[in-house]
């Protein structure tokens, strides 16, 4: 009992560590002006969510978190940032816009929404997790899923990662050359703005 | 060998896990909820398609917590299976999304959501 109760304690103490560090993280990707701050920070958000997966038994889940989204894809970002050069965008410069109010409104009646919903209809169910195997979330377990119950699912995403590799391929190749639109474009970027 | 990881022996109840410790579901779909709207938020203030395509991570992300809850608390590893895909549906996303970027920028087109709209009807 005493075991049971020092667990639940430290399991506690990790989820507020990780769930502060992403909330943090989530606020700071979105208000930090350079875009490579807003990249590091992503990748602390998503070692957090790690954890937190971490602590419900979805081992595979956390490692290939870490693994494809804060080594592959952060990886791509940053080099897509370091390519471009660090362009500064303060998001509330100039007062407080229409635009940004509107957003914000927008934001919080969004996390109103979903969490009215949620106690609304969940709550009650909430409360006793269902007890599970020792083989949930291992690599095994999950294995066994896509190649049996899930199949489908599994065949169509390897064609969704074959049809972006290859629209990744054609948007890089075509961005060569030149087309007609781009001189508009470009006279409409250079004046002072809207 | 086989047989010693055939899930059936491990679902057989002598190996089972303490039930969840720690927080319960709702906490976790409370994190998830305000991950989504912090996303939300990123993807409608800012005008830097970089920072809004890693707003959407986020989105995805607080989706991905969902669904993870969700299938700690229901026993159901198809939640597990649905974010692994949803993981791979947003490395896609990632890979159009930087290449219209560096697209955008090797035709010196200003990188600013708000100017992009020749499709505008």
């Amino acid at each position: 009992m005493i075991v049971a109760s020092v667990g639940n304690v430290l399991v506690w103490a990790v989820w507020m560590a990780a769930a502060f560090a992403c909330l943090g993280s989530g606020i700071a990707v979105v208000s930090f002006s350079n875009p490579f701050f807003s990249a590091l920070a992503l990748i602390g958000n998503l070692g957090s969510l790690a954890v937190l997966y971490l602590l419900l038994s979805a081992e595979f889940v956390a490692a290939a978190q870490v693994l494809v989204y804060a080594g592959a894809v952060m990886v791509m970002f940053l080099f897509v940032i370091a390519y471009i050069g660090p362009r500064q965008e303060s998001p509330w410069a100039g007062g407080p816009s229409w635009q940004a109010v509107g957003a914000v409104l927008a934001a919080g009646a969004l996390m109103v929404e979903i969490i009215v919903v949620i106690g609304l209809k969940a709550s009650g169910s909430l409360a006793h997790s269902a007890h599970i195997g020792a083989a949930f979330g291992s690599p095994s377990e999950i294995g066994r899923l896509f190649l049996t119950d899930h199949l489908l699912a599994f065949e169509v995403t390897s064609i969704i990662l074959l049809v972006a590799a290859i629209g990744g391929v054609i948007l890089g190749e075509h961005a060569r050359r030149e087309v007609p639109g781009a001189r508009a474009l470009r006279a409409r970027g250079s004046r002072s703005g809207p | 060998m086989l047989e010693r990881y055939a899930p059936e022996d491990r679902e057989a109840g002598h190996e089972s896990r303490e039930p969840m410790l720690g927080p319960s579901a709702t906490w976790y779909l409370g994190v998830a909820a305000f991950l989504f709207s912090t996303g939300a938020l990123g993807v409608l203030l800012r005008r830097n398609p970089l920072i809004v395509l890693l707003s959407l991570e986020i989105m995805l992300n607080g989706a991905n917590l969902a669904l993870i809850g969700y299938a700690r608390h229901l026993g159901d590893g198809a939640g597990q299976i649905f974010a692994i895909a949803v993981m791979a549906v947003a490395a896609s996303e990632v890979v159009v999304g930087l290449g219209l970027v560096v697209a955008l920028n090797r035709r010196r087109v200003p990188l600013d959501v708000d100017r992009l709209n020749s499709l505008r009807g």
